[in-house]
């Protein structure tokens, strides 16, 4: 039986959709989009990916607004069940900002929006690293403005604690405490992470790490 | 009635654009202790009782307008 699509959620000011939806194909599985204002079957699909972006134009506070969504209700119920969940840069901000995932994102420290590419070190296993081994490095190209994690220091203890802290900057570029570039959930299903796996899946976009993280789809 | 919202980011978060405006007025000779920004809301509700807008207003500030673990807020209730 062929596997079941992946889910591409979109937001008014997504912007990074079409990036995930190409990766996905150059993986050999389906894409499928899933509107904002619309709620699914989560049983429909293999796993979801919440994609990059500005969605409402970062009003009131990213992700704040898109958290509210029908399709994000959806993905609480797929959260629940324990199917891999995704967020990527604006997609990890919109799962913090609806409790899927601890913490929050917030202004990088030096007040600037960085686009570089990045050092990371994976430090745990879960639904999106388990083909990858804990303590390898990859690089990641990031693109953002509001990267920072923060969670009072006895949550940021706690996640250590339970393995959530699963990727982590090697020479933190954003003021992230702990140099935090990715957190899961507890359960390890629900993963998000700044840095932007879909920008590099081939050896002409200068890194095929990102598909560390993705091939997971595929197990 | 309207309600006013006062979000402020945390004292214990760091607020990159109360740093910004602080360090523009101190370039310009108006140097502050410290300078903190945050956002507010006006909400203008079907409710005429301070009490049951403050309630309502409250019940909104807790479901979007402020994230609890980096800002705090405060109602006010506002004339007509």
């Amino acid at each position: 039986m062929a596997q079941k699509p992946v889910g591409i959620l979109r937001f008014l000011g997504t912007n990074c959709d079409r990036d995930v939806w190409q990766a996905v194909e150059t993986l050999g599985l389906t894409p499928r989009w899933l509107w904002h204002e619309d709620t699914f079957h989560p049983a429909d699909y293999s796993g979801f990916v919440v994609p990059g972006g500005f969605s409402y134009g970062d009003y009131l506070r990213c992700g704040a607004l898109a958290a509210k969504a029908p399709a994000v209700q959806s993905l609480s119920e797929a959260a629940k069940k324990g199917q891999p969940i995704l967020g990527i840069c604006n997609g990890f901000q919109i799962l913090c900002e609806s409790g899927l995932l601890p913490g929050v994102l917030v202004r990088n420290e030096g007040r600037r929006f960085i686009d570089k590419w990045v050092k990371l070190k994976l430090r745990s296993s879960n639904a999106w690293t388990q083909s990858a081994s804990v303590g390898r490095e990859l690089n990641l190209p990031i693109a953002h403005g509001e990267g920072r994690f923060f969670l009072e220091a006895d949550g940021i203890d706690r996640l250590f604690e339970n393995n959530q802290v699963w990727c982590t900057y090697s020479d933190n570029p954003n003021g992230s405490l702990k140099d935090i570039a990715g957190i899961s959930s507890p359960t390890g299903n629900v993963c998000g992470l700044m840095p932007h796996p879909e920008r590099a899946v081939t050896t002409w976009m200068g890194s095929e790490d990102g598909r560390v993280i993705l091939s997971n789809l595929l197990v | 009635m309207k309600i006013g919202v006062r979000i402020l980011p945390k004292n214990e978060v760091l607020d990159t654009q109360g740093r910004a405006v602080e360090s523009t007025l101190k370039s310009h000779g108006r140097s502050v202790n410290q300078c903190r920004v945050g956002k507010y809301v006006q909400l203008d509700l079907a409710e005429t009782e301070p009490a049951l807008a403050l309630k309502k207003a409250g019940e909104i500030a807790e479901f979007i307008l402020y994230n609890p673990l980096i800002e705090t807020f405060e109602l006010e209730v506002l004339p007509n």
